[in-house]
């Protein structure tokens, strides 16, 4: 039997969008007769293909459309092929390729301009149902429940074809769009913010507010100590705090008041909050101590707090005395510092190269580490409990396991000139150098080459660098009076961010990583301006350690083997440890 | 102050009189008579002579009577005397004295004990402090060894790290201070009270709790267990039937209903021993279902089909199978059944038959058969086989001779089924092998002969199996077995018999053969197995056999019992012997070739390598590319070609550099390596990785939204550290990753420290101390 019969491969006509069941259309040529009594039922297309339409126009106005005539039609239909009774596609038998409107069970039925869509449903598809009848053509029908929302706030539902070979060439397309991100990062980097004047000389210490990320204190090498609001840029009090330098500052862990020490052999304690109207600006307490306090840290969790100088004495709040100082050796110690997690932990660094380990319980210094040159200050990892920085004179920063003090986890070398000052970032995986060289860097804890550096015409030697609590900025004072503010991600945008801004940045952030290895992005993404004195001084120093290295390899190759040992970077800088 | 004195005159009035009532042995303290010391003394004085005067050993004070210069109540010295003082000098006079008891034993006691070691350097012991201490500490830090390390290998990390938990207040509390007041939560009230359902503290009910009680974990694990396992058996099952149910092979399934059949005639019999009566009934329904096949005539050949078969039978060979087929069906079903008893001592004769018949040899044939079964090792190992069939033909005869004892198949029906199966399990593999191995052209074609082979070889197999079903061929086959001896001394040289094996097909015989059945079909149409069964015994043993058909003499000429017995795998010879033979003369032809290459070899090197090499500069060109747009500036619509004008614009390869061995007329120097390309490849294998695939792996994996779904997309760049803008992220603390921080206080700890004066105050004391 041959199908499509032939008096079904006519072009079936239709101008518009049909309306009713597919029968209606498919009206055979042969039961023209039959179909002649109902002829008032005739569609508007049909009676212009059987050229009626022109000869009684009539017709049209007599005819109803879509409804009323199923039931006949149906019953010709039937005589002639068939085909099921039922006008409606039952709802369970559309298959899925019908609901989801794709093109797969349906062919366009096309005869020259116009063009109907009709499904061509092979018997195999159809339900047994349906029986005698080989093929059905059906009219598309669509379900309003698989496309249309509940409601206004449900998401739109988008079909996407993930063939694969609809979307060719991922990895030259993602590395496009890679090199873009990274060019992008670079065009955005933007990561000063402002610039924090008044001090009249300069800044000497920086301290982060506890509770309250707009709020920051410095001390200057006047002994003024100002405290900053951030989010309005200025300064909202200012305090003489001593007579010469401000060595040291810290607030307290509640926040309530803050530490200052001076050159002038004191430490302070001051209120927070600034005093009332017509109130003196007047420290809370003042302890005269006989030798000159170089550094102050406050305990992460109680009264306590410890100050440096000639030995590390540890304050009782209440007492005017320390309740308890320890000392190994003599020499003026620089920097004290609690460790933020196990809190009796205490490091420090003293000028005869020396960082110094103590244990506060215990009233015992616990390890002593001698490095090449001095260290200048040491800073915890907040989320490692053992692991500090330390920032020294060789232009190197160490990171210690506290455990194994003999090698360094990592040296960090970028800077070319003495490291002052070292911060970590609050979430442990980063910290921030503030050096000589009137630069601050950027190191991953686990990378020795820093990620960024930031530097400004007029930023001088910069002494002390803190990143806030958030982890989203940075400040540095430094020699000429300003402390500055900066983004710790040089090309981040500041504000909230959409949803759809949020998945472009993390997309583009997982692409910047994928590709980071090739060399255009690495190029891209490495690339620095730098002033030109730490230009011409990194590649100073490349040279003097090129030959450095050289001459060792030489000596090493001119040597008897095994007579010259081979020391690695790491434990080069490590002179000893005194147990 | 009058007062005063008098009091004070009083107290030493008073003191006196206690002097005196003091027991008179008791030594008196210096002190308490400072006043009046003299009155004292000759008080003294006159006890001591009270008592001196009783005689008795009584107590004295001891006197001093050393001649020193420096007496000190602290230590003795010995400067006036000249010499060193001994601990034993001084010992002496307490000899005498048994008074000094007490302190001779604690001298002795002293004496006794170990000197005390000098105390270490105050350096010494501070180190040692300090390890201690070093220990303890950091002991106390490794417990954050594995935080560490969790937060390093986090996929993510979002800050700040302790989430407060919103305290969720268990429904009963919100309950509590509840009650129905409106009518509709009243009625609802009144249904859950109705059902038991609690709307209080235990949110379960009485019956859940039960069940709880009911089912431990494990109970409930072990059910869940077995419910699994049956499930899975019944998945497995039920896949089986389906595969089973798919096989469109008739003889299949005709295999698989004889094998039913035959359980269930078992079964039967086992019936008829247990329950008799049950067997009958069953009986009578085979009786009737055999009855009807009588009246039916369904399956004689009367009907349209079996005639139009009949017609056909003439040419074609599947309708005769099938007529026969259908006959032998007939035969079964009108077949009277027999009672067991029958059979069995039906088969006790014939076997007693046999043994009249059968000489000693084939018993131990049988026995052997009892061993490996030939067809299963052919299966299991057909190509080693046909490999060692290959170089020892002497082996043959042996398998052979198994085969016809295991053509006996009645007694073991299970493995003759089993063999049937497993043929059909052989035939599809092969095919599905070969349509494999099309590519590989030699061996695909070798493996289709071989499998067309094998079906021909098990077509014939399960005819003549069937047809020894009946009783009457198994003398007939006894007789057969007769020559088995023959066979195996008659060892065949391999040289004689592989021609032959060439030139007697397989396939030819066995249609040959076929039609003479089909013709007997023909004539006679009731005796038609009978027939069958000659043709199939004349094929097995044509020479012994007294009652073969004349017709098949000219065969008998052709075959003569060695071949036949050693093409029990025909396929395999035959198919195998000629291709290595083919193989050799190529072997032959290539010597020669290369004989002749090696002879005429450097005849036109030059010429050959200019070709190569404009073949290599060719290839190295850039190809064109078409880059033409159609309908791009000029008429769009389907059908229509971009203007060659246009095609010739676009139609272009870029300009590559000059080659290298441009002017090198006698190299060839390979440009493959892409500058261009390079300058955006990785030229190292980064860090962490440890192989260029890994590698690579990590970049052909995209990322994006346009490959990936939107919940991969999201896994796949979810960021390492996730901050909230604006929060204070605090230092990671031991509660907040589950460890117990310490109670007390580091404060607390120093002030309990009993090492709380530390190494400066020792200092001032020292300091102190010497001056």
């Amino acid at each position: 039997m041959q199908w499509p019969p032939p008096w079904r491969r006519s072009p079936l006509l239709s101008a518009s969008p049909p309306p009713g069941p597919a029968k209606e259309f498919l009206r055979p040529g042969r039961v023209s007769e039959a179909a002649r009594l109902y002829s008032h039922y005739v569609t508007p297309a049909e009676g212009a293909r059987e050229g009626r339409w022109q000869t009684r126009p009539s017709l049209r106005l007599a005819s109803p459309t879509n409804a009323p005539q199923q039931p006949p039609l149906a019953n010709v239909c039937q005589q002639n092929y068939g085909a099921p009774q039922d006008p409606v596609e039952p709802a369970g038998l559309r298959s899925a390729s019908h609901v989801t409107g794709s093109s797969l069970g349906k062919a366009e039925v096309s005869c020259g301009s116009r063009r109907r869509w009709a499904e061509l449903v092979p018997e195999s598809s159809w339900s047994p149902a349906v029986g005698a009848s080989k093929m059905k053509v059906k009219m598309l029908s669509r379900n309003p429940d698989n496309y249309v929302r509940e409601t206004k706030l449900d998401l739109q539902r988008v079909p996407r074809n993930y063939d694969p070979t609809l979307h060719p060439f991922e990895v030259p397309r993602e590395y496009v769009r890679a090199l873009n991100a990274t060019k992008l990062e670079r065009v955005f980097a933007k990561p000063f913010l402002a610039s924090l004047d008044g001090h009249r000389d300069g800044v000497n210490c920086l301290a982060k507010h506890p509770k309250n990320l707009a709020t920051v204190l410095s001390g200057a090498c006047d002994g003024e100590v100002r405290i900053w609001n951030l989010t309005q840029r200025n300064c909202i009090r200012t305090v003489q705090a001593h007579e010469g330098f401000v060595r040291g500052i810290c607030t307290r862990f509640c926040g309530t008041s803050f530490f200052t020490v001076g050159d002038d052999k004191t430490v302070k304690q001051w209120k927070m909050d600034g005093p009332g109207y017509g109130e003196e600006e007047e420290p809370l307490h003042t302890i005269l101590g006989k030798t000159v306090y170089t550094g102050i840290d406050h305990h992460w969790k109680e009264a306590v707090f410890a100050t440096c100088g000639q030995q590390v004495d540890i304050w009782d709040e209440q007492r005017t005395n320390p309740i308890c100082s320890m000392t190994w050796g003599f020499d003026s110690i620089s920097s004290v510092k609690f460790n933020p997690v196990e809190t009796f932990l205490l490091g420090s660094c003293a000028s005869d190269r020396n960082i110094v380990l103590y244990d506060m319980r215990q009233a015992t210094p616990l390890k002593k580490v001698i490095l090449d040159m001095r260290t200048n200050t040491i800073c915890w990892n907040p989320m490692e409990a053992f692991i500090f920085t330390a920032a020294n004179e060789d232009y190197n920063l160490y990171t210690f396991d506290m455990r194994a003090l003999d090698t360094p986890v990592m040296v960090h070398m970028d800077h070319v000139s003495a490291v002052l000052d070292v911060d970590y970032c609050p979430t442990g995986k980063e910290f921030v150098s503030a050096s000589f060289d009137k630069s601050i860097r950027i190191f991953p804890v686990d990378k020795s080459r820093s990620r960024e550096v930031y530097h400004t015409k007029r930023m001088q030697h910069v002494i002390c660098v803190k990143w806030t609590s958030d982890s989203k900025y940075i400040m540095c004072g430094s020699d000429e009076m300003n402390i500055r503010l900066w983004k710790a991600n040089a090309s981040e945008k500041l504000g909230v961010l959409t949803s759809r801004e949020k998945a472009a940045k993390d997309y583009n952030q997982k692409l910047k990583e994928k590709f980071q290895h090739y060399p255009h992005i690495k190029r891209i993404a490495r690339h620095r301006h730098l002033p030109k004195s730490i230009y011409s001084q990194i590649q100073e120093q490349r040279i003097m350690k090129e030959a450095r290295r050289r001459k060792e390899v030489n000596r090493i190759k001119h040597s008897k083997p095994g007579s010259v040992p081979i020391v690695s970077e790491k434990k080069k800088h490590i002179v000893a440890v005194v147990k | 102050m009058n007062v005063n004195r008098v009091a004070e005159s009083l107290l030493a009035l008073s003191q006196q009189e206690e002097l005196v009532d003091l027991p008179k042995n008791c030594p008196l303290s210096e002190n308490e008579d400072e006043g009046d010391s003299d009155g004292e003394r000759k008080h003294q004085k006159l006890l001591e002579a009270i008592s001196s005067l009783d005689g008795k050993n009584r107590w004295k004070l001891a006197e001093r009577s050393e001649a020193s210069l420096k007496v000190s109540e602290f230590n003795v010295s010995s400067e006036g005397s000249g010499e060193k003082l001994v601990l034993a000098d001084l010992l002496e006079p307490v000899k005498t004295s048994s008074s000094l008891a007490t302190v001779k034993r604690q001298l002795n006691r002293v004496k006794s004990k170990k000197v005390v070691e000098l105390p270490l350097n105050k350096e010494k012991i501070e180190q040692i402090h300090r390890e201690v201490a070093f220990g303890k500490t950091s002991r106390v830090l490794s417990k954050w060894d594995p935080i560490v390390l969790k937060n390093q290998q986090a996929e993510q990390l979002a800050f700040p790290l302790g989430k407060e938990q919103p305290a969720i207040a268990p429904i009963e509390h919100a309950l509590s201070g509840w009650k129905a007041r409106t009518p509709l939560e009243q009625e609802i009230f009144n249904l859950l009270h109705k059902n038991k359902r609690p709307v209080t503290d235990p949110l379960l009910t009485p019956m859940e709790k039960a069940s709880l009680r009911a089912m431990s974990l494990e109970e409930a694990k072990m059910h869940r267990a077995e419910l699994q396992r049956a499930r899975a058996l019944q998945s497995y099952y039920e896949a089986k039937a389906r595969r089973e149910k798919k096989i469109k092979s008739k003889k299949y399934h005709k295999v698989v209903k004889k094998g039913k059949a035959r359980k269930a005639s078992k079964e039967l019999e086992q019936l008829q021993k247990v329950n008799p009566t049950v067997a009958l009934e069953e009986l009578e329904k085979f009786e009737n279902a055999r009855m009807m096949e009588r009246m039916s005539l369904k399956h004689q050949n009367s009907g349209k089909w079996a005639k139009s078969k009949a017609i056909m039978a003439k040419y074609d060979l599947e309708a005769r199978q099938a007529m026969q087929e259908q006959l032998a069906k007939n035969k079964e079903l009108t077949q009277k059944l027999q009672v067991a008893s029958e059979i069995e001592e039906e088969k006790g004769c014939t076997e007693e038959v046999e043994e009249l018949l059968v000489p000693h040899v084939v018993n131990e044939v049988q026995m052997n058969v009892d061993g490996p079964n030939p067809w299963m090792l052919r299966n299991c190992t057909s190509d080693i086989r046909e490999a060692a069939t290959q170089e020892d033909p002497e082996q043959l005869p042996e398998p052979a001779t198994h085969e016809v004892s295991e053509s006996e198949g009645e007694e073991r029906p299970v493995a003759e089924e089993e063999i049937l199966l497993r043929d059909f399990e052989e035939r599809r593999s092969l095919r599905k092998r070969s349509e494999l191995n099309q590519d590989a052209e030699p061996a695909g074609i070798q493996e289709r002969k071989d499998s067309s082979s094998q079906e021909v070889l098990s077509e014939l197999r399960a005819l003549s199996q069937k047809l020894k079903e009946n009783h009457q061929s198994r003398k007939q086959k006894a007789s057969s077995e007769g020559t088995v001896p023959q066979v195996q001394r008659e060892e065949p040289a391999p040289e004689e018999e592989a021609p032959l094996l060439l030139q007697r097909p397989e396939r030819v015989q066995t249609l040959e053969e076929l039609e003479e059945l089909g013709k007997e079909d023909c004539f006679q149409n009731k005796e038609l197995p009978r027939p069958v069964l000659e043709g199939q015994q004349s094929e097995r043993t044509p020479n012994n056999r007294p009652d073969a058909p004349k017709e098949k003499k000219e065969k008998e000429q052709l075959i003569d019992l060695q071949n036949l017995l050693t093409t029990q795998s025909p396929s395999v010879r035959s198919l195998a012997v000629p291709t290595t033979i083919e193989e050799l003369e190529e072997d032959e032809e290539r010597d020669q070739r290369q004989m002749i290459k090696e002879a005429f070899a450097g005849d036109d090197v030059i010429r050959n390598f200019l070709k190569e090499k404009r073949e290599a500069v060719e290839a190295s060109k850039p190809k064109d590319v078409d880059l033409t747009l159609p309908g791009w500036g000029e008429w769009g619509g389907v059908g229509l070609k971009p203007s060659t004008k246009k095609r010739r614009q676009f139609l272009k390869a870029p300009e590559g550099p000059p080659r290298k061995d441009k002017n090198l007329p006698n190299v060839i120097i390979s440009e493959k390596r892409n500058i261009h390309a390079a300058a955006h490849q990785v030229q190292v294998l980064p860090y962490p990785f440890t192989h260029h695939r890994q590698f690579e792996r990590t970049i052909q994996t995209p990322v994006g939204s346009t490959w990936n779904t939107q919940r991969a997309f999201q896994k796949l760049t979810t960021p390492k550290v996730v901050t909230k803008p604006g929060h204070i992220i605090k230092p990671i603390k031991a509660e907040d990753v589950g460890h117990q921080s310490s109670s007390r206080s580091d404060l607390s700890v120093i002030q309990w420290n009993p090492k709380r004066i530390t190494t400066r105050h020792n200092k001032e004391l020292k300091k102190n101390s010497v001056g």
